[in-house]
Parts: structure tokens; C-alpha cells; sequence
């Protein structure tokens, strides 16, 4: 059994080297994930465009105005003097927000009268318009607690936050297990979702089946040559995180590497059960693009999970991904160990094993 | 170029497609299932959040800060807890996102006029809710705050503050519905359509029926064409639905001019299929035509695009290396019209941006596609 098993992997491992360009796709794009999405996602907004109408002309009219642009988040795109102008920024998309310093609002603001600044938000996309107005109070906030006018503080409450876990809001830090995820959770299904179709489609399926090659072993060795490249993704990914990136792994690398054992599993185990019910490559690929895609979106990788409604929170139990999110993010920014993390292993190495002996089953039956 | 030959091409691949009853089926529901999913599940409004409250000082002001907090639908109490040494595990088993922390004298120190500081411990690990979180606190004390000053301090001793009137533009409830629809019309385009064009040259090669095609007189831009045009059926057809259902179901409103869109839409639909094609003629088997086409689709346009983070805040090399991917301009063209109303002359820069990335991409295809093995 081992010698026919290990010409199965080596068979498989020919079939991939051979291929450069699968070898690349495997190990390179992960890599290369890293450092463009370790960069790229941020909600930490930094160049909002802002147009202004200054109607005031006071010194302190100009200093707020001036004042956003100085914070680092706003770019002063345009100054103008009509208010329509303001909206036409808006529109065009030109500016995200628009601010106005109505004419009467030094005048106010020396008899001690509530004074208004208006501003527009394009809130078409929420979440920058609702960044950008948090930063705009703040901003006035800053204003009234400098400003040499004003006899009481403006606010009596002071906030002192801590972040803990990952103190710079690095989108790094968030990027470095979500790519551990979807490498495993989306590209290995993919590449075994079309390990027997391939076979059969290229007509070598029956060559196998003459052989004395029992199911199992076929099955092995379809499987394990993708669990190597997969732990081996999670080994390179581990390392650049930590000495590129300079991410600080909290927890155990031992932990890391069993889950993702687990976790490889039910993703190489559901690819082969699609390979088992599919007659051609394509349809193989469009079945698990319909599986992955809900299963990325729902495991909380990219969108909270407390945020959906309770019957999707139910559905996203059955999910393994979610757990696996679950762990590798506990593992780097908040180094939990076992005593937190057991009950989502255990959900792996349930749904894991569930798959993979269904898996197995079917294939067994497929190949008889 | 015969129209009769890229038919005979466009029938056969109909042919195989509607073969295929599954594969069809995904490609038409698989965009219905997402908008649904993104319409009812995804919600970008963080709200909700877990917290838990460490109150030591147990007056009726602080308690009413607390009430302030979590009244909200921001905010969820989930905890008061009973030490501030349990913050931590609070946060590390997961049981909250956030802790808030009096200060022991809270209530005496305020009625004696004295500045307050209030702690907050905030779970960082998923860094956009964290921040979120952070905004609302922030925010949520400095109201409460100025709400204590006019009521319990005597009136000329507070200082009447500037007020930000703050009004919010074409998406007056920040509805995520209204953001997500469009740009999710962008996403999954590309990717169905890159998908399902990346295997078609490349399966005629893997199947060995590649040679019958380059003895037949049919030329290579014959086959490109053929092979697309189906495609541009189905993909326009996942359009339509995903439109219809985000106007039934979530009230998407189209407020410019839909034939404009349509017409961009469609140049848009040709890069994305080009792509498909251009991967299909690069690769040598349909595991690796699949691999580039959803390594190459799947996350670059969900978090390079704008489809969820600002291409605005990205670093100034990423920033204009996105401005080559078609989607990046679509998004913003799909946007802007179907929220904004922009008229055509808006959207003309980024109308021109993606029509010369289609003829750049289709060229680059035509180029690359040869009729030999």
C-alpha cells in the first residue's frame, strides 16, 4: 500500500511541477497577496477631497478651514465662493465633503450665540462618509478645546481609548490571517475540486481504476501533495508576516500549524466530494466558486459576524471556515491558546472529519 | 472576417453551455445568492457592538453615561463587570469588543467641575470595526458631555460651542444596500465573465480539438470573437437580474441615464471577457486557467477596487496601479449614476480610462492568441 501510494503523490508532484505556471499560482500569489492586501486595505481614511466656501472671512473662519486639510486626512481640492460650486464638487465626484462657513458666523460666535458650520457629506459610500464625519467633530472638537476664545472646556469627559490586540489598527496585522484563509479555505478546494474530473475528462480515469490502486490511496494521493503545498503557504506566509512585516505572532505556531491540519481537511475533502459529483472541469469549477464564495463572505474574514442578523449567525455555524478565522486570527494578534480556542478546533476536527469520511464514501462508490 | 463562421463558433460554445444545466444555473444564481446575501446579511453598519462596563463609581451619573452608552443601537451591554482585572478576559474570550471604564469619583468630581477621564479597552484585532467603534465612543462621550455642561452647570460659565450641521448626500441613511448593489453588479461581472471565458480556448487545447479548429479556414479572431459572444448573452442577462432584484428588494435607484449605462456597461463587459480570454490563451491547462482567473479576480476585486476600502486612502504606487484594473473606473461609473444621477460629461474621464483598457486588453489578446498548438 505505501509504495502504490507514494507513486500516486509522486505522479501528482510530476503533474504539478511540470506545470511552472501552477506552482505560481500556489505559492507565489499568496505571497504576493500579502504585500499588496497588507498595504491596500484600510479604513483609516487619509485623503478625503474637500472643497470649502468661506462666506466669513473671519481669522478664525480661516483657521477651521485650515485646520482640515493640516489634520492629514482632508485634501483641499478646491476653494470657491458660490455655494453651488459646492454641490457640483459633490456630484461630480470631485469632493466627498463639502464645507461652508455661513457669512453671519464670527458674528455669532462673538455674542456668544451657537454658531453653524455646514457641511455635506456624499455618503454614497457609508463607510468613508461615516469615518469623515467623525473626524470633522473631532477636528471642532480640537478647535474649541485650543482656542484662546472659549472659558470652559469644550467637553468635561475625556477619552482615553486603548486598543488592544493590535494597537495601530494595522490592516496588516487583519491581512495576515485572513490570506492564511483563503489560501486554504478558497484555492485548495479549487485545485482538488478537479482532481478526478481531470482524470476522467483526459480519459485516464480507467487506466487507474485497472490498476490495483485501491480508492483510498487514490484519494490520499490526490489530497496530500495540497495539504504539503498548503502548510507549506502557512509556513512562508508565517514567516514574511513576522519578519517583513515585523507582525508580532502572539500565540502558538504549533497551534497554528495543527488547525490548519484540521482545517485542510474539510477544504481538500469538499473539493474531492465536487470532484465526485461533476462530469466536466468547468462544471467541477463553477460548483466550488458557488460554495466558496458564500462560505468567504459569511465567515467573518472580511464582515463582522455579530453584525448579520440572528438566522444567518445560525448558518454561519456550518461553515468551517469561520472557526478556522476564528483561530488563526486569536493565534496572531491576540495569542490565544487551547483555553480559548478549543471549542473552535473541536468544530474543525468535527466538520473535518464529516467531510472527509463523506468524501471518501463517495469516492469509493464513484470509482467501483 | 465571416459572421457566418464566428456564428457556427458562438453556436457550438452555446451548445456546450447548455449541456451543462448545473454550470448554468451557477452562473445565474450564483450573483442572485450573493446580493441577497449582501443585501440581508453583510451589513457595514457596525452596530451592536459588545460591551462591557466597568463602573466603580456606581452614581447616578455615571450610570446614566452608561445608560447613554448602550440606549443606542450602537452599543450592546453585554457585561457590568465586577473588577477591572476581568477587562482583559472579557475582551480575549470574545464576550466583548469593547470596555468602558469609569473612573472611581466620577459623579463627585464632575459636580465639582473637574475634568473626567473615562477609559476605554478596545478589541483591535479586526481593525475596521475597531476603529468604527472608537469613532462612536469618541463621539458618544463628547454629546453626553456637553449634555451635562448645559444641564447641571450654570449657564454662563459654559462656553456654546460651534456646531458641525452635518447633512448627508444620496445616500441619506448610509444604507450599505445602496453602496454594495451597484459595486457588486462591478465585482461579480468580472469575475463570472473572466472565469467562464478562461476556459474555453484552453479546453479545446486540453481536449486535443484545438487542431481541428487551425486546419479548419476559420481565423483567430474568428474563434476570439465566437467564443465571446455567448458570454456577453449570459453576462448581460446576470446584469438585468441583479439590477431587477436590487430595484424590487432594496429599492436601488437608477437615477441616470440607463442607456448610457448600458453602453458603458457593455465596454466594461468586454475588458472583463478579454481578460478570460487573454488567460485562456496563456494557459495550458483549464486547473491553472482556473487558478489565475480566480486568484487574479476573486480578492483584488473585492479589496483593490473601492468596492469596500477607498482606493482614496491606498499608498500612492497601489493607488495607481489599480487605476489599470476596468473595475476601478466601472465602480465609480456605476455609482455615480445609479445613486448620483451624474450625467454622461461626469463620468467622461472614466468612460475614456476604461475604453482604452478594453482596447488594450483585447489587443493584447488578439496578439497573444495564435492558431497553432
Amino acid at each position: 500500500m505505501r509504495s502504490r501510494l507514494r507513486h500516486i503523490i509522486r505522479k501528482e508532484l510530476i503533474q504539478v511541477r511540470r506545470d511552472r505556471r501552477i506552482m505560481a499560482m500556489l505559492v507565489v500569489a499568496p505571497l504576493f497577496q500579502l504585500f499588496v492586501f497588507g498595504y491596500a486595505v484600510t479604513l483609516d481614511i487619509k485623503h478625503i477631497p474637500l472643497v470649502v466656501c468661506d462666506r466669513a472671512r473671519s481669522s478664525e473662519s480661516r483657521k477651521i478651514a485650515a485646520s482640515f486639510p493640516r489634520s492629514g486626512h482632508f485634501d483641499l481640492v478646491d476653494e470657491t465662493d458660490s455655494p453651488a460650486q459646492l454641490t457640483t464638487n459633490l456630484v461630480s465626484g470631485r469632493a466627498l465633503v463639502s464645507l461652508y462657513i455661513p457669512h453671519d458666523f464670527s458674528k455669532r460666535r462673538a455674542r456668544g450665540e451657537e454658531a453653524e458650520l455646514q457641511i455635506l457629506i456624499d455618503g454614497t459610500d457609508m463607510n468613508s462618509a461615516g469615518i469623515a464625519s467623525s473626524y470633522i467633530s473631532r477636528l471642532i472638537a480640537h478647535h474649541l478645546r485650543t482656542d484662546e476664545v472659549s472659558i470652559s472646556p469644550p467637553s468635561m469627559v475625556t477619552h482615553e481609548p486603548r486598543i488592544l490586540y493590535n494597537p495601530d489598527l494595522e490592516s496588516v496585522n487583519y491581512m495576515v490571517p485572513g490570506v492564511i484563509c483563503m489560501i486554504l479555505g478558497t484555492v485548495m478546494t479549487a485545485v482538488t475540486a478537479l482532481a478526478l474530473v481531470r482524470e476522467r475528462e483526459a480519459g485516464t480515469l480507467e487506466q487507474l481504476i485497472v490498476t490495483p490502486i485501491r480508492p483510498i490511496e487514490l484519494m490520499l494521493g490526490k489530497t496530500l501533495p495540497f495539504a504539503a503545498i498548503g502548510l507549506l503557504d502557512v509556513a512562508l506566509i508565517t514567516l514574511l508576516a513576522r519578519y517583513w512585516f515585523k507582525v508580532h505572532v502572539a500565540g502558538s505556531v504549533g497551534l497554528l500549524f495543527i488547525a490548519s491540519l484540521f482545517f485542510l481537511l474539510t477544504t481538500l475533502g469538499l473539493g474531492l466530494f465536487i470532484s465526485t459529483v461533476s462530469r466536466t472541469q468547468q462544471q467541477a469549477m463553477l460548483t466550488a466558486f458557488f460554495v466558496i464564495m458564500p462560505s468567504v463572505i459569511l465567515s467573518g474574514f472580511m464582515f463582522p459576524i455579530e453584525n448579520m442578523p440572528a438566522s444567518i449567525q445560525w448558518i454561519t455555524y456550518v461553515i468551517p471556515l469561520r472557526y478556522f478565522v476564528t483561530i488563526v486570527r486569536g493565534i496572531f494578534l491576540q495569542g490565544s491558546g487551547m483555553e480559548v480556542l478549543w471549542p473552535h478546533l473541536a468544530a474543525l476536527i468535527v466538520s473535518g472529519g464529516t467531510i472527509f469520511m463523506l468524501s471518501a464514501l463517495r469516492f469509493q462508490k464513484r470509482l467501483d | 472576417m465571416s459572421l457566418g463562421r464566428v456564428y457556427a463558433i458562438s453556436e457550438k460554445e452555446a451548445r456546450y453551455i447548455l449541456r451543462d444545466p448545473r454550470s448554468l444555473a451557477v452562473t445565474t444564481l450564483l450573483p442572485l445568492v450573493l446580493l441577497v446575501l449582501f443585501g440581508y446579511a453583510i451589513n457595514f453598519d457596525v452596530r451592536e457592538i459588545s460591551l462591557a462596563v466597568f463602573d466603580p463609581d456606581s452614581t447616578p451619573v455615571s450610570r446614566d453615561l452608561v445608560q447613554a452608552l448602550t440606549r443606542t443601537e450602537y452599543f450592546r451591554l453585554v457585561r457590568m463587570l465586577p473588577d477591572v482585572n476581568d477587562a482583559e478576559h472579557a475582551l480575549a474570550s470574545g464576550q466583548a469588543k469593547a470596555v468602558v471604564v469609569i473612573p472611581t469619583g466620577f459623579g463627585a468630581d464632575l459636580a465639582a467641575g473637574r475634568t473626567v477621564s473615562v477609559q476605554s479597552l478596545i478589541n483591535g484585532s479586526d481593525s475596521l470595526t475597531a476603529s468604527i467603534a472608537l469613532g462612536y465612543l469618541e463621539g458618544m462621550l463628547q454629546d453626553w458631555s456637553l449634555r451635562y455642561m448645559k444641564t447641571q452647570l450654570p449657564r454662563d460659565s459654559v462656553q456654546i460651542p460651534i456646531t458641525p450641521k452635518v447633512r448627508i448626500w444620496f445616500n441619506e441613511d448610509l444604507s450599505s444596500v445602496l453602496f454594495i448593489t451597484p459595486g457588486l453588479i462591478v465585482v461579480i461581472l468580472i469575475m463570472l465573465a473572466a472565469l467562464l471565458t478562461s476556459q474555453t480556448i484552453v479546453r479545446e487545447r486540453e481536449r486535443g480539438t484545438m487542431e481541428g479548429l487551425i486546419v479548419s479556414p476559420i481565423t483567430a479572431r474568428e474563434i476570439l470573437l465566437g467564443k465571446l459572444l455567448p458570454y456577453v448573452v449570459i453576462a448581460l442577462a446576470d446584469v438585468v437580474l441583479v439590477a431587477a432584484a436590487g430595484r424590487l428588494l432594496f429599492d436601488v435607484p437608477l437615477r441616470g441615464n440607463p442607456i448610457i449605462l448600458l453602453a458603458l456597461l457593455l465596454i466594461y463587459l468586454l475588458s472583463a471577457l478579454g481578460l478570460g480570454l487573454l488567460i485562456s490563451s496563456i494557459a495550458r491547462s483549464q486547473q491553472v486557467a482556473y487558478l489565475m482567473a480566480l486568484i487574479g479576480t476573486l480578492l483584488p476585486t473585492i479589496l483593490l477596487t473601492g468596492f469596500i476600502f477607498p482606493v482614496s486612502s491606498m499608498p500612492d504606487a497601489l493607488r495607481a496601479a489599480v487605476q489599470l484594473h476596468p473595475a476601478t473606473h466601472f465602480m465609480i461609473i456605476a455609482r455615480s449614476m445609479s445613486l448620483k444621477g451624474a450625467s454622461f460629461g461626469v463620468v467622461l474621464p472614466r468612460a475614456l480610462a476604461l475604453l482604452s483598457i478594453t482596447i488594450g486588453v483585447i489587443a493584447l489578446t488578439v496578439s497573444r492568441f495564435r492558431k497553432t498548438l
